[in-house]
């Protein structure tokens, strides 16, 4: 038996790696389709509508690769990843590219072996309580119980947190944000954590966001960003680019609406590099010219998906702070189209 | 000197492998082992080769280093710098508590149901019956998950419990709380206690410093710790037992000389509980009850929801198997038997006691181990509710953070090898001791 059931999981090793030999890129073409890796629902970053569409922050990255690569936002697979199925799901070859609000870390990009092609977030920890709790500071919640997103870098920050400041706290690990939101509103854990932007989304969801609060404390640096597998520079490049495509967008005014005027030619090289109408930069990544055209297209520049998913007006309303363009005070910086 | 003929002297041929029913069987089952290894090594290559490709290489080094995040229910002391080995210790304790906990409690469930369906009362043996096949016929993640969200719904929340006029009240002279974060009972204390022992302090040196010079014992000191007060009211319980015993074989000896039997029951209650109890005064034996603190109960026991969950799940789904497996042990047993036990005058529960149950255990016996086995193997569904057991550490935190899926479940499956084949070892050695012995 115990032979059986080592080769049991020697097949699933096996049969799990075969898929991620040839090119990514080739892959997503002869599918037709882009199987993308997102949060199993997280209002704002991915989730589903009432129609079954995914919208979202992290979906819109998804959608703008597909648009570079395929020439159709729609063709997109969306696969629901949790905090503990995500790389595995990605390593396996199962998804091309996570959009998934996971953090880049070390470890995960030089020993899990993944490629942070950048940051479309940047995110930091905090701590969420009902009001009725009566606590303004995270340094009070000494010998709370905490709920926290197992399979994450929260796990880790908080036990360093609640270490370094001599408190004790009970962790409740949990699988998914649906379940860590039932418990946190049925009382079975005093304080829930993620990344702030998180929180806001969840909060957003309650029946009565008014009764709870987000604390001030940010007790980490979370940069959030898109990543795909070790090995494959071409499609890690195509992705990087795209990413760096829909920010260096923003800063150069070039929107969903004004994309196709500008595409006809303006005296700026940049973005007519950008757009095609200068120099072959699509081709070096092993697409056409138009790739950027039709990504801007899906949902706009970075500043247009950051706006309508979840910014100010939004339910979620997340100003842009650090997340603005470098020119504006921002970290939301991109290499120049050159 | 022999006087049997040689058989024909005959050359060995090739076909005869194949046609010579002497060697037939021994060549198809090399062909077989040759197919059988064959397969393997293709299927470790492939993985190697693969991993290799990925970029992974196949190391152990990763459970030595500090795992970084913490565990609520831990069974020795653990914090978020001890290394991912003494994680993966900390979820195997976990598992063997709700296992343990899980067979006793399913076994003497299960008894009573079984018995129960066997009733001759209509309405009680329907009623077993029903709730057998409900329980048994619904997936017992089903029953984990809805066991937890009832505690989480439907039990007030420690935030209740505060103030002068609480909406919930705590039971039993203000000694037991029970919230939707778990169940609150008085932790047993000694005021004069005998403290603890490390063990193998080599192995876990941390925190000793002080305890070797004489002074007091961390909690990280030692690869584990004994409590003396424990195993001192263990010793003295069992040398009760033993004397109460020899109490017994007294009387006994006494019946068979005089035929009158001096009455034993008193002397034996006095051995077992006097000494204990005196030892429990020495000690000076108290309960700590569970007060409300800001944010939960300090003191007492903490009994998580999430192990309060997946033990009564996991012992109502099994208990209804143990129910079937119990009746069928009963029903084994001929109808002479108990209708002989009646002749002798006895009453339907001494016949079921003293006649029935004693044979059928014997039936009943090498089922209950695959149903423990089973049990044993369910609780891995423990991360439905988020119990810390082995697969929530390190098939679960620790893979993930570390990125390491083949050497975590390749261990994890050792794991529960070795569980499964020591109960079932221990089992299957006790049943070959009780099992009948024919001649």
């Amino acid at each position: 038996m115990k032979k059986s059931v080592f080769l049991g999981a020697l097949t699933i090793a096996g049969l799990a790696a075969t898929a991620s030999v040839a090119s990514t890129l080739d892959d997503v073409k002869a599918r037709g389709k882009l199987n993308c890796g997102v949060s199993t629902g997280l209002v704002g970053f991915a989730a589903p509508d009432a129609n079954g569409r995914w919208n979202g922050f992290d979906v819109a990255v998804c959608r703008a690769v597909a648009a570079a690569v395929l020439g159709d936002s729609d063709a997109v697979n969306f696969v629901p990843t949790t905090g503990k199925t995500r790389f595995t799901a990605l390593a396996s070859g199962e998804v091309d590219m996570l959009a998934r609000n996971t953090t880049w870390t070390f470890t995960r990009d030089v020993d899990l072996k993944f490629e942070f092609v950048g940051v479309n977030y940047y995110d930091g920890q905090g701590f969420m309580v009902p009001k009725s709790l009566g606590v303004s500071s995270a340094k009070e919640l000494d010998g709370a119980t905490v709920c926290i997103q197992t399979g994450t870098t929260t796990e880790l920050n908080l036990a360093d947190y609640f270490r370094s400041n001599n408190m004790s706290y009970e962790p409740v690990p949990i699988e998914t944000n649906a379940e860590a939101q039932q418990q946190f509103l049925a009382g079975a854990c005093d304080t829930l954590t993620t990344d702030a932007s998180g929180l806001a989304a969840t909060r957003a969801a309650f029946e009565n966001p008014d009764d709870f609060v987000v604390l001030p404390e940010i007790i980490s640096k979370e940069p959030l960003g898109p990543l795909v597998r070790h090995g494959d520079n071409q499609w890690g490049d195509i992705v990087r680019w795209v990413l760096n495509g829909l920010i260096s967008a923003e800063e150069l005014g070039i929107t969903s609406a004004n994309v196709d005027e500008l595409a006809k030619g303006t005296n700026n090289p940049e973005i007519n590099r950008m757009l095609g109408t200068e120099g072959n930069l699509g081709e070096m990544l092993g697409l056409d010219k138009e790739w950027l055209i039709r990504a801007i297209k899906v949902s706009g520049n970075y500043g247009e998906i950051f706006e309508a998913n979840i910014g100010e007006k939004t339910p979620l309303g997340l100003s842009r702070g650090l997340n603005a363009q470098w020119t504006e005070g921002g970290l939301i910086y991109s290499p120049p189209f050159r | 000197m022999t006087t049997m003929t040689d058989p024909p002297r005959e050359s060995f041929r090739l076909s005869m492998l194949l046609y010579d029913s002497r060697y037939r069987s021994m060549t198809i089952q090399i062909i077989v082992l040759m197919g059988f290894m064959l397969g393997a090594a293709w299927l470790i290559n492939n993985a190697v080769q693969n991993l290799a490709e990925a970029g992974k290489t196949f190391s152990f080094r990763f459970m030595s280093e500090p795992s970084g995040y913490d565990i609520n229910q831990r069974l020795i002391d653990y914090s978020s710098r001890s290394t991912h080995a003494r994680a993966a210790v900390v979820g195997i304790l976990n598992t063997l508590l709700v296992a343990l906990m899980g067979c006793i409690a399913a076994t003497v469930l299960g008894v009573i149901l079984g018995i129960l369906r066997l009733s001759k009362n209509w309405m009680v043996s329907r009623l077993a019956a029903v709730y057998v096949e409900a329980m048994r016929n619904v997936p017992v993640l089903l029953w984990i998950v809805l066991t937890m969200a009832i505690m989480v719904e439907f039990m007030p929340t420690p935030r209740e419990f505060r103030g002068e006029e609480p909406e919930a009240r705590m039971y039993l002279f203000d000694s037991v709380a029970i919230t939707n974060r778990g169940v609150y009972i008085p932790d047993p204390k000694f005021a004069n206690g005998l403290g603890d022992i490390p063990v193998a302090i080599s192995l876990r040196p941390e925190g000793c410093e002080s305890y070797l010079e004489g002074g007091e014992l961390a909690d990280s000191c030692g690869l584990f710790q004994i409590s003396l007060d424990l195993w001192l009211i263990i010793a003295v319980l069992l040398a009760g037992i033993f004397t109460a015993k020899l109490n017994v074989k007294r009387a006994n000896r006494i019946q068979a000389a005089t035929g009158e039997r001096p009455n034993t029951l008193w002397v034996n209650l006095a051995v077992i509980i006097l000494p204990t109890l005196a030892v429990l005064w020495y000690l000076g034996f108290y309960l700590e009850k569970p007060v409300f603190d800001r944010y939960n109960f300090k003191g007492g026991i903490y009994m998580r929801n999430s192990l309060i969950a997946l033990w009564l799940a996991l012992l109502l789904y099994t208990a209804a198997f143990i129910a079937e497996i119990v009746r069928a042990g009963i029903l084994a047993i001929p109808k002479g038997q108990s209708e002989a036990a009646a002749a002798l005058g006895l009453r339907q529960g001494k016949i079921m006691r003293l006649v029935i149950l004693p044979q059928a255990w014997r039936v009943i016996f090498p089922p209950l181990i695959s149903q423990f086995l089973n049990l044993t193997k369910n609780s891995s569904l423990a991360i439905g509710v988020g119990y810390m057991d082995v697969t929530g550490t390190l098939g679960g935190i620790t893979l993930n953070q570390t990125g390491r899926e083949m050497e975590t479940v390749l261990l994890l499956m050792l794991v529960y090898l070795v569980i499964s084949l020591s109960i079932s070892s221990v089992m299957n050695a006790y049943n070959k001791r009780n099992a009948l012995k024919e001649r």
